[in-house]
């Protein structure tokens, strides 16, 4: 009753249809998966935070939130800086190399900045996200209430809750419950000590 | 099919004449082009410099008009009055509660112009005429009692209203206004004043809605994927059914 | 996809191990792949399918405006303006469900209207029709609340006047409608209330009632153009001579009416949104302005004939409730349909021609009363509005007489023609 069926022909047509639709929903299926993109209030409120610490003083440490996250600029003492090379056995990632920073960060070395009198790192430990208490005077192990941060204490950060300990880099000592050294953000310095986080050029000139 | 399109042809006749009793006076067609980059540019000056003073655009971020405008980031200084960043939206310095001085808050305008129309928005700025009863000295043809000031005046000059006497149903007769004609010229002369109005209106018709042409430019390629597509599945179709009898 | 018909005995692998679990197979064989459809569906019959469409559409372009959505009367319009600005393609999904609205109300009064052509609300599909006019309601009820959401100006006024008709019911009116509001005005109790209501208990409602739909549907089997019961002739194996297995018939059928859909909501989305201010209404644009209300306050363009009768009716006995009523009966007498028909015959083409100037009418009426409802209240529109809606009503209360005496064509056996 009915002519030879064209089996090539329909499988051609069939084919080209189901993939076009294929493709055309793939096309449609972008919008709705970017649509979890940070959105243009995300990217405004994420924007650079900028911060004057040209009134900081040697051991003196400030927080601002940058993206949700605090973070800490600390003016270190120019002595304490200088030996900051001199444990790196006792540290368990003393070139950063596991742990996250620019690249102009793990650059510097010890010293871990762009501008060593000053040290800016997330405050934020790499263990559970605690926010660490700042420990920055050389041998006082007992500076900390109810912690022995141990005999030749370098100087750093201490995080009350398991007890991880960073050199004044944030660089993680070796045995804590903390696995890598203290994030740094992009930041740019300046030299009157403006510091902006979330960036890693200067602004051009208007 | 047929009574489809009637459907849809009654519909659009109908939502056309449902706007012609807006009001008496008809509006003047604004001519506005979003894909006019110069306009819009000269349409953001002139509103930053003499419209955000009290009206705010704060749905329209800065940065997200000067990607659009195609204005470098260096130059948008340029265009912020306020202490706001780039990336936030374009507030003015009006404080929140000014309805003491005009008798009402002037209005953000991010979306105006899908509010009322470009042509409605190029009518008004065109439309003030004096009026001394008003604290202003100022009325408008197209907002009875606005409590807006003539800001442009100086650009556009003055005008008058213009009265037709209309006889009413009982008989006797009324003044009404039906227009506005030239009184003293202003620093620009009619056509470049048309313009200047006219850049303003693209600009907010642009800042209600950024992304139109973009919407209309992409919704090219959407049809004639979809063309493709609905070719393609009436081949198959038309294949298939030759088995049935 | 696959084109190849399976046989009950091929099912094995992996097919095979859900199918020992699940009747995977099973239901595809009985409810699309040996699904037998009549051959001669036309045009009309494109719209069930499309409806389908537009109500994944609108779950999933909702389900994605609902994640920056903020229901609260403070940040509803700035989200909105948040999501068309600044979420990356939120302005195309929004478009996307505020064209999915009105492209549901289009293709459903489309997919009602083959109904009344061709009688496939006569028994034995009366369940069938009865699902669909409860699936009509709850779309309206779930349409008024999600306009509201973006807590615009028309949206406010929208549903201050619409809530207020409930104050007409007698003695309990004021409560009742401080109840639905949950304050003393349409405020941010009743924004929030609508919201829960709208994202989550109407579309669970609506797909339960989708699914009885085609349930009772594929029980009977569907109607055709011609009104003949298809199952009456069957060949050899049992299946109908006139019908074609759903799959692969009707599934690339269908592919083409889905695609020309497609073509026209694109074409509306890219090109024309607001579609002239019938799909989003200007005052919409304002936010919601307690103190000023819209010059027109009029309802979205599919509520028009139902809003054009509520006004025709005056108020007796210093009471508005009638109006109330005849809105009401407007939409229930819709559901009393498959017993007001009594004609012998099922399909338009072999009616007499008395139904086919009453449907007539009727669609004419309905229309005009569409018209009424968008324009203000004057000039020669209140009257149109009260003979349009006696000539709706007539339609029905009149049917159970013209359908049953006038003189119809003799009903082929076997369908005439095919898709």
């Amino acid at each position: 009753m009915s002519d030879q069926v064209d089996h090539s022909r329909r499988r051609l047509l069939t084919a080209a249809t189901v993939g076009t639709g294929a493709i055309g929903v793939a096309f449609a299926a972008v919008p709705f998966l970017a649509s979890w993109q940070p959105s243009a209030r995300a990217k405004a409120l994420g924007a650079p935070v900028a911060v004057d610490a040209s009134k900081l003083e040697a051991g003196q440490m400030l927080k601002v939130v940058w993206r949700g996250q605090a973070v800490f600029v600390v003016r270190r003492v120019k002595a304490v800086v200088d030996q900051l090379g001199g444990h790196n056995a006792l540290l368990s990632d003393p070139n950063s190399d596991d742990s996250l920073q620019p690249d102009y960060i793990k650059a510097s070395g010890p010293a871990r900045a762009r501008n060593p009198e000053y040290w800016v790192g997330l405050a934020v430990c790499t263990h559970l996200g605690c926010s660490p208490l700042g420990a920055f005077e050389p041998n006082n192990s007992y500076q900390v209430a109810g912690a022995d941060l141990g005999a030749n204490w370098p100087g750093g950060f201490y995080c009350p809750c398991h007890g991880s300990k960073y050199d004044l880099s944030g660089r993680v000592f070796k045995g804590q419950p903390a696995p890598t050294n203290l994030t740094v953000p992009p930041y740019t310095i300046s030299a009157d000590v403006r510091i902006v986080i979330g960036v890693s050029d200067a602004p051009k000139p208007a | 099919m047929l009574k489809a399109s009637i459907l849809v042809a009654i519909g659009i006749f109908c939502a056309g004449t449902a706007w012609c009793e807006e009001g008496d006076i008809a509006l003047l067609p604004s001519g506005t082009d979003i894909k006019n980059v110069e306009s819009l540019q000269r349409g953001a000056r002139n509103f930053m410099n003499y419209c955000s003073g009290c009206h705010s655009l704060k749905y329209l971020r800065y940065n997200r008009m000067a990607a659009d405008l195609q204005i470098p980031e260096s130059e948008l200084p340029n265009l912020m009055f306020t202490s706001d960043k780039a990336f936030d939206g374009i507030n003015s310095a009006m404080p929140g509660d000014s309805e003491g001085w005009f008798g009402k808050q002037p209005p953000d305008l991010s979306l105006m112009a899908r509010a009322r129309g470009p042509d409605y928005l190029y009518s008004f700025l065109k439309g003030f005429y004096a009026d001394k009863s008003r604290i202003w000295g100022v009325n408008n043809l197209y907002l009875q009692n606005a409590a807006m000031p003539h800001v442009l005046y100086q650009l556009q000059g003055s005008q008058k209203p213009v009265f037709k006497n209309v006889p009413d149903s009982g008989g006797s007769a009324r003044m009404v206004l039906t227009g506005v004609e030239p009184m003293t010229p202003g620093a620009m002369k009619p056509e470049e004043y048309d313009q200047f109005v006219r850049d303003i209106v693209n600009f907010l018709d642009y800042a209600a809605e950024p992304i139109k042409a973009k919407r209309q430019s992409l919704g090219v390629f959407v049809m004639l994927f979809l063309l493709v597509f609905f070719v393609l599945a009436y081949l198959m179709k038309k294949e298939y059914w030759k088995d049935v009898h | 996809m696959a084109p190849a018909p399976e046989s009950a005995d091929t099912a094995k692998g992996f097919i095979g191990w859900i199918d020992a679990r699940f009747p995977l197979t099973k239901l595809w064989k009985e409810q699309v792949s040996e699904y037998y459809a009549p051959k001669n569906f036309n045009f009309w019959y494109y719209f069930g399918v499309i409806s389908l469409v537009v109500l994944v559409l609108q779950l999933v372009t909702g389900i994605f405006l609902t994640m920056n959505y903020k229901p609260s009367s403070s940040e509803a319009f700035s989200s909105i303006e948040y999501i068309m600005r600044d979420v990356e393609w939120g302005w195309l999904i929004r478009y996307m469900h505020s064209t999915g609205a009105s492209a549901f109300f289009i293709v459903i009064y489309l997919h009602m209207f083959r109904a009344l052509l061709y009688g496939s609300h006569r028994k034995p599909r009366e369940l069938l029709w009865i699902f669909g006019c409860l699936i009509f309601l709850l779309l309206m009820a779930e349409a008024f609340m999600g306009y509201v959401l973006p807590w615009g100006n028309m949206s406010y006024w929208g549903a201050q006047v619409i809530v207020s008709i409930f104050s007409s019911v007698p003695i309990v009116g004021q409560s009742l409608v401080e109840w639905i509001r949950g304050d003393y005005y349409i405020a941010d109790a009743t924004l929030n209330r609508f919201f829960a209501l709208h994202v989550a208990a109407l579309p669970l409602a609506l797909v339960f009632l989708v699914i009885a739909h085609l349930m009772a549907l594929h029980e009977v089997g569907s109607n055709n153009p011609d009104g003949i019961e298809i199952k009456k002739h069957k060949d050899p194996q049992g299946h109908p001579l006139d019908g074609v297995p759903f799959h692969p018939y009707y599934t690339v059928k269908d592919t083409v009416g889905v695609a020309a859909f497609l073509l026209v909501f694109c074409g509306v989305i890219f090109f024309a949104p607001t579609f002239g201010g019938l799909f989003l209404e200007e005052p919409n644009f304002e936010p919601a302005n307690p103190l000023q209300t819209p010059p027109h306050i009029a309802p979205v363009w599919y509520f028009t004939p139902y809003y054009a009768m509520l006004r025709a009716v005056p108020s007796f006995a210093g009471t508005q409730i009638w109006g109330v009523l005849v809105l009401g009966a407007a939409v229930l007498v819709l559901f009393f349909l498959p017993w007001l028909d009594r004609s012998p015959v099922n399909s338009i083409r072999y009616r007499g021609p008395i139904y086919k100037v009453m449907l007539a009418i009727f669609v004419a009426s309905f229309i005009t009363l569409g018209v009424c409802g968008l324009k203000p209240p004057s000039g020669i529109y209140p009257m149109l509005a009260r003979v349009c809606t006696v000539l709706y009503f007539g339609f029905f209360l009149l049917m159970p007489w013209y359908t049953k005496y006038e003189s119809v064509k003799p009903v082929p056996e076997r369908v005439t023609g095919h898709a």
